[in-house]
């Protein structure tokens, strides 16, 4: 980028950054780093360009850069949720592409500093996720390269499983310590889908539980109750339990962080003096960013379409309090009407033997599928249910089962990661076709039992 | 008022940043790694035999996935979206994998993805070679003492101020413009003068070479069937690779009989059937003259391989034992693949258990994934034996 070049991009910025706040964006202080494309990458691919290494996120890196080789996709800019708020923008971009995704970008970062969901997040992530990564690095040089690694295989195939609420979870939960709290009151699903026979077992154990309620955070459970892990490999559990916590509201928010990020930068750009050859190439990439797919939902397209209908319906102050208090499936929940869902003509598809066909047009259930599918970030919900089964230290896990299953094969394979943090036999109980079945892994190989 | 931007816009320099790419050197590390833990898989994997000149091939490796706990994407409901006119039944895609898989016989069977769990690695068809090929050799290789198995090479072992501008020496050249420009005082290099340029000579030299025959004989009677013909075709398909990239002066003569034994080209010996009858016999007399015509043992080493399903005439078998030990007595070694999927008791096989000599090698064949076993029987490298 000439000098001149960044002159006018400074301008714009400075243009830009006016128009928000006149509009109430509320935002960071932002740092714009202007880089070439394989930093945007590493950045896409790791989440952070400071975080540690791993040959998944290499796989992942190479993934992008070969769809950006071939034309096949582009990220134009990658933003951070940090104080001040870091926003990447690729060398190769004109004006008019930057001057869109300045705009686009003060829009996640205002919904980044009011969204109730990253009430909690660490705003410095770049300085510890780059201090991890140090901590990780010498750990190589002392327990091993390879090592280190497959420790981090196993972490990470476990990684998901945290809990954000964790914090008012243990305020709840020490104003009922007179009340005797059931596991039910603590975890959601229990009392949807009760397996009898499991409970018997657990419940004829005289002895208090252990844990004394379901523990969704596996993360934590494994690392402060494992008995064989060092404390580097506690360490570095606690290090992705905590990257994992900090990009946890991101994957609540998609939907609404995208769609607001998208409606502002329209707002903004329509304030700006753009000459003919802008607004064409400005309508261009905006069609592209919203453009449906027709096997999944476009967050950009259908939080936009949101936005809009909210705006329309109760007025632009609504849209400030509804951006800090909703998540993607209240958002969805709450603001998904019928009328949207016929516009952007939404439908649920399925397998139907070896097609792929939409089977349900129907707006309450479209609406309540994608509620479904956001809960939990879209993972599914696990349970520590006792971490000294048997009487012998094992680990039994178990499925809050929704109506979906899960993917056998790959459960599969990731009980032997669950067995490598544990160390001691793991058991997953969970739901395939309408029957309670446990799997387990004994460090050797995989037993399944329907009950 | 003054307005104070509170942003900054910097521009660092990235250069030294090369995580994403150190990570994806680990990761193809990887791949590689878990290619050669599947090249036995990978031997008989038809996409590769089949392939015509295509240089990268897919390669299906099971254990680079990130496992995780996640939901089983094939029995569960997804949103998307239409173009305002969608209505139940529309048919969005075809799941290609579940087309293709073949003999799963598993039906909907809980949380199979047949063909989706794997990681599709590209590589190409020389990097799995030097895989491959890599501790294979053509054992108790022999240097036979005839003029005509010397070869010639060229060594560039001269330089001089004239030559052909194709063979300048581009340092040696180099090296006198610096010289030249530092003795005249110059601090940098500045020009080249013709009178700097060098020039690489060559001289022709013979080097020694063994000189070797390889004889496949496949057995294409009726009772071969597709299994059997595609176990034996692809053990041939990469012994005739393996050859071809490593020696460069290994005939192969392709022979293929049931009652009757015959030299057929290459294209013939792969692309083929035939049927009736087997007596394998044929093949090995049908060695034994093409070794007294042309191939003469002083002159040659000499590789006979036969492949068969091991279903012979059984009154031919006692001919076949006859006729396998003078092979042998002019081979460096007999290689006698059996291909036999049940494990029946085959006659041929039955005869040779008695054959003691250890320039005798066999491989039974059940499944696929066995013919990279033939393959490091066969070409074991260090595997001497003593010349009889």
């Amino acid at each position: 980028m000439k000098k001149n070049e960044l002159k006018e991009l400074e301008e714009a910025i400075e243009e830009i950054t006016m128009i928000a706040r006149d509009f109430g964006l509320d935002f960071y202080d932002m740092h714009y780093e202007i880089c070439p494309s394989e930093i945007i990458y590493t950045f896409g691919a790791y989440g952070m360009p400071t975080r540690f290494s791993h040959w998944s996120f290499g796989k992942a890196f190479h993934r992008m850069k070969v769809q950006y080789d071939f034309g096949l996709s582009k990220i134009y800019e990658l933003v951070i949720n940090s104080d001040p708020c870091y926003a990447f923008l690729l060398d190769s971009n004109t004006l008019l592409q930057n001057k869109l995704i300045v705009a686009h970008v003060l829009g996640h970062c205002d919904f980044f500093k009011h969204n109730a969901r990253f009430y909690n997040t660490s705003r410095f992530m770049v300085d510890s996720m780059a201090a991890s990564a140090e901590r990780i690095r010498q750990y190589e040089i002392e327990y091993g390269k390879l090592a280190v690694e497959e420790f981090i295989d196993s972490a990470l195939a476990l990684q998901e499983h945290v809990d954000p609420a964790l914090v008012g979870r243990n305020m709840r939960k020490g104003n009922q310590a007179q009340s005797v709290a059931s596991p039910e009151q603590v975890d959601p699903y229990a009392d949807l889908f009760e397996i009898g026979a499991v409970k018997e077992e657990t419940q004829s154990q005289p002895t208090p539980r252990f844990p004394a309620e379901p523990e969704k955070d596996l993360m934590m459970f494994i690392m402060e109750h494992a008995k064989h892990l060092q404390d580097w490999q506690r360490d570095i559990l606690s290090v992705m339990r905590e990257e994992m916590l900090y990009f946890w509201p991101q994957l609540e928010t998609k939907i609404m962080n995208e769609g607001w990020a998208t409606y502002w930068h329209l707002q903004i750009m329509r304030e700006l003096d753009l000459d003919e050859g802008e607004t064409v190439e400005f309508a261009k990439m905006n069609a592209g960013v919203i453009m449906p797919s027709r096997t999944s939902l476009n967050p950009y397209h259908v939080g936009l379409k949101m936005w809009e209908d909210i705006e329309k319906r109760y007025g632009r102050e609504a849209m400030w309090e509804i951006r800090e208090v909703e998540s993607d499936s209240s958002f969805l929940r709450n603001y998904l009407t019928k009328e949207l869902c016929e516009e952007m003509d939404l439908y649920l598809y399925q397998k139907v033997g070896n097609e792929w066909k939409v089977v349900e047009k129907d707006w309450e259930k479209v609406r309540d599928m994608l509620c479904a599918s956001r809960v939990n970030g879209g993972f599914p919900v696990l349970t520590a249910q006792d971490g000294d089964y048997l009487k012998n230290g094992e680990l039994y896990l178990k499925h809050s089962f929704d109506g979906t299953e899960l993917d056998v094969k790959y459960l599969e394979k990731t009980l032997p990661h669950v067995y490598n943090l544990w160390g001691r036999t793991i058991h997953l109980e969970t739901v395939l076709d309408g029957r309670a079945v446990i799997f387990t892994h004994d460090g050797k190989k995989n037993h399944r039992r329907f009950q | 008022m003054v307005h104070q931007p509170n942003f900054i816009i910097s521009k660092d320099d990235w250069s030294l940043h090369r995580k994403g790419y150190q990570d994806q050197l680990r990761h193809q590390e990887k791949v590689r790694d878990a290619i050669k833990k599947n090249l036995a898989d990978l031997v008989t994997d038809e996409s590769i035999i089949m392939q015509n000149g295509r240089q990268i091939i897919k390669v299906p490796i099971r254990s680079l996935d990130e496992y995780k706990f996640r939901y089983n994407y094939n029995k569960g409901q997804h949103g998307g979206q239409g173009d305002g006119s969608s209505s139940v039944g529309d048919v969005l895609g075809k799941d290609p994998s579940g087309a293709q898989q073949k003999g799963q016989g598993k039906g909907e069977g809980a949380g199979e993805q047949p063909g989706i769990d794997y990681y599709e690695a590209e590589v190409s068809l020389d990097e799995i070679e030097t895989m491959l090929f890599k501790d294979l050799e053509l054992p108790n290789l022999q240097r036979k003492t005839l003029d005509d198995i010397r070869t010639q090479d060229i060594r560039f072992n001269d330089i001089r101020k004239k030559g052909l501008s194709g063979n300048i020496d581009k340092r040696r050249t180099l090296m006198e413009a610096v010289r030249r420009n530092a003795l005249a005082g110059q601090k940098h290099l500045k020009n080249i003068h013709p009178d700097d340029l060098r020039y690489k000579t060559w001289e022709e030299i013979e080097v020694p070479h063994s000189q070797a025959v390889v004889l496949a004989m496949m057995d294409t009677s009726g009772s071969m069937g597709q299994f059997e013909k595609y176990i034996a075709r692809s053990f041939f398909f990469w012994m005739t690779r393996f050859l071809r990239t490593r020696y460069e002066h290994v005939d192969i003569q392709y022979i293929a009989h049931h009652t009757e034994a015959k030299v057929v080209t290459e294209h013939e010996f792969f692309t083929k059937g035939e049927s009736g009858g087997t007596i394998c016999s044929s093949a090995y007399r049908l060695a034994l003259q093409l070794i007294a015509e042309k191939y003469p043992p002083n002159k040659f080493n000499i590789y006979p391989f036969h492949f068969s399903d091991g279903d012979n005439l059984s009154s031919d078998n006692e001919k076949c034992i006859r006729l396998v030990k003078e092979l042998m007595e002019i081979s460096n070694i007999f290689g006698y693949g059996e291909v036999n999927q049940y494990n029946r008791s085959s006659t041929l096989m039955s005869a040779f258990k008695n054959v003691t000599d250890p320039k005798f090698k066999n491989v039974l064949i059940k499944e696929k994934g066995e013919v990279y076993k033939a393959l490091t029987t066969f070409f074991k490298a260090g595997d001497a034996i003593q010349a009889s």
